[in-house]
């Protein structure tokens, strides 16, 4: 018996990609630095160049990191609670449940979108939508039942976000908003960074001290819950850790989907399919795909940049796809 | 039967409901160290239910107390270093190796950063050994065959090394070998000093393994007594509706289902 615990050599690389993917992202842009350059106008003050990295390139490659670990281990945490590889915050309406209560207070005056209302908004809005996914998927938490409840919590999101533009005090706000929903990392400042990192981190905490309950919740509820789990803890924890990091992320960054359901996925066969293990892994690829894509939509020619939640969601969809087509035996066992 | 049983696991005057629906009414039973106690019963006796609720699983009214002490009052990883739990239908969701799963049995021993003890890496072999699950110890869960997972699932719930163990159909899906080999298997825990109890719908193996039969009908209990007494064919006809051919054998009585009451 080797009760091997493999993996950590990956764990490791992925660390140190997301650190060259930050320091790819710090020199992506229309100007043309150099490492050197980046490093220097980081560090000490070198007039444009500064203004350039540490104002508009770092905000964006801060968020990037937070916002993909955040996805990156909300899914990972959705997946062990539910136990269900299919699980993601962004396939149950949760970023759009939180753009549109994020999106609502700002398209009627009432906060200002620096504010710290706009994250408590997102949050509020992620909460709702996240804990009645869970109370809707009940114990039992059948791959039906959530996917079910979750088609219909999306839509009901969808439909908030149609009534907040509906009801848009004048378009230039309705424009705005739309924009907002695809998701952005552009033109972001320090202060976005500051606004939402503490929820995210919290976040993080919240959901990493889970870890051995989702390995015991492999078992199913009862087997877990004789192993000393408080099954309805862990539930309310996850709820709210979900809700913390994904309302906050999406009320800085608009509405980016599939980053929690794909990193688990590529991450998870290479550490047992432990779900306690999966956690850490799952937030570096998270925010590895989310550097990568924003380089990505940086580097494309053309007068507009892509969003880069257009870029998740067109890569996210079919990967979705072929996660399906893999698990169908699965599915149709369920169904 | 030993003359030193003591009592381990208490239920007293137990009773659960579910809506308006009673699934379990005025249930005592001790299970005692040194015994094992089978329960069976007809389908939707309560028997399922009964283990939960012994096993802290599920809110009840009556006690339950453990030592002595209210499972309630104790902490959930208190509870689960004394009494370990099978539950019926061996879920695995994830495809983990079947030592990792092994392993999940010393969950409740296990303090926040530490790595395998050398004393988890023995008891996770002594299950495994125990319920010959160790040459399958590297291969994947989900892949195995149901009476493959149910000894996994009876591999993990020993490695806790609990001195009262509750299996809810521990031998459903296995093979008559494997059927015999987890009856025995039980039966020494037992002997060794562990409270067990364990819910069996095969009442030969019943009477041969068993150190007392509790039957179940209709959420109450029925019979408490030793095998021979419990299961008489008067009682068997009363509760499962029933007849059986009781035939007499080197190994005990062999009690053959004749015909649907």
């Amino acid at each position: 018996m080797a009760l091997d615990r493999p993996g950590n050599l990956l764990t490791l690389l992925l660390a140190a990609l997301v650190a060259v993917l930050f320091a790819a992202s710090l020199m992506t842009g229309p100007a043309h630095f150099g490492a050197e350059i980046v490093a220097k106008a980081l560090f000490s003050d070198q007039g444009v160049a500064s203004i350039i990295v540490r104002d508009v390139r770092l905000p964006r490659t801060l968020l990037a990191v937070l916002i993909g670990a955040t996805f990156g281990i909300s899914g990972a945490a959705l997946q062990g609670l539910l136990r269900n590889p299919l699980a993601e915050p962004s396939l149950f309406g949760a970023p759009q449940a939180a753009a549109a209560t994020a999106a609502g207070l700002m398209a009627f005056g009432l906060v200002s979108p620096v504010s710290l209302a706009v994250p408590f908004g997102g949050i509020a809005g992620a909460l709702i939508s996240v804990g009645a996914l869970v109370a809707i998927a009940g114990r039992r938490a059948s791959l039906t039942m959530t996917l079910l409840a979750g088609l219909a919590l999306a839509s009901f999101a969808g439909a908030a976000i149609a009534l907040v533009l509906n009801l848009a005090p004048n378009p230039y706000i309705a424009l705005e908003i739309a924009f907002w929903l695809l998701g952005s990392l552009r033109d972001r400042s320090m202060i976005h960074v500051w606004i939402a990192a503490p929820f995210m981190i919290a976040s993080w905490i919240v959901l990493a001290a889970n870890a051995r309950a989702f390995r015991a919740l492999t078992l199913g509820e009862d087997a877990a819950a004789s192993l000393g789990i408080h099954v309805g803890r862990v539930r309310i924890r996850v709820v709210i850790g979900v809700a913390l990091g994904v309302g906050a992320a999406v009320s800085v960054a608009g509405a980016i989907s599939f980053v929690g359901l794909i990193a688990p996925h590529l991450v998870r066969r290479f550490y047992g399919s432990d779900p306690a293990r999966t956690l850490l892994p799952s937030a570096l690829a998270g925010a590895a795909l989310l550097l990568a894509a924003d380089i990505i939509v940086r580097l494309v020619p053309g007068p507009l940049e892509i969003k880069i939640g257009v870029v998740t969601a067109l890569i996210g969809v079919p990967f979705f796809l072929a996660m399906i087509f893999r698990e169908r035996q699965v599915l149709e066992e369920a169904a | 039967m030993k003359p030193d049983l003591a009592p381990r696991l208490h239920a007293e005057n137990l009773a659960v409901r579910r809506g308006a629906r009673t699934i379990v009414t005025d249930a005592s039973l001790i299970l005692n160290a040194g015994e094992l106690t089978v329960l069976a019963g007809p389908n939707g006796a309560g028997k399922t239910t009964l283990a939960r609720a012994m096993a802290g699983l599920i809110p009840s009214q009556g006690s339950v107390s453990l030592d002595g002490t209210t499972l309630t009052a104790m902490s959930a990883r208190a509870r689960a270093r004394t009494l370990a739990y099978l539950p019926q239908g061996h879920e695995f969701h994830w495809p983990m190796s079947v030592e990792h799963i092994v392993a999940l049995g010393r969950e409740p021993h296990a303090d926040p950063f530490s790595q395998v003890t050398s004393e988890d890496r023995a008891a996770i072999l002594d299950a495994m050994d125990a319920t010959s699950t160790d040459t399958l110890a590297t291969r994947i869960v989900t892949t195995l065959s149901g009476g493959e997972r149910a000894r996994v699932a009876l591999a993990r719930a020993l490695a806790t090394q609990a001195s009262v163990l509750i299996a809810d159909e521990p031998i459903a899906s296995l093979d008559e070998r494997h059927q015999l080999i987890v009856m025995e298997l039980l039966r020494d825990i037992a002997h060794r000093g562990a409270a067990v109890l364990a819910i069996i719908h095969d009442l030969t193996l019943a009477a041969r393994f068993a150190d007392r039969v509790v039957l179940m009908d209709e959420g109450r209990i029925i019979a408490n007594d030793a095998p021979a007494a419990a299961l008489t064919p008067e009682r068997i006809a009363q509760v499962f509706k029933i007849s059986v051919h009781r035939i007499e054998s080197p190994d005990g009585p062999l009690l053959i289902p004749s015909r649907a009451l």
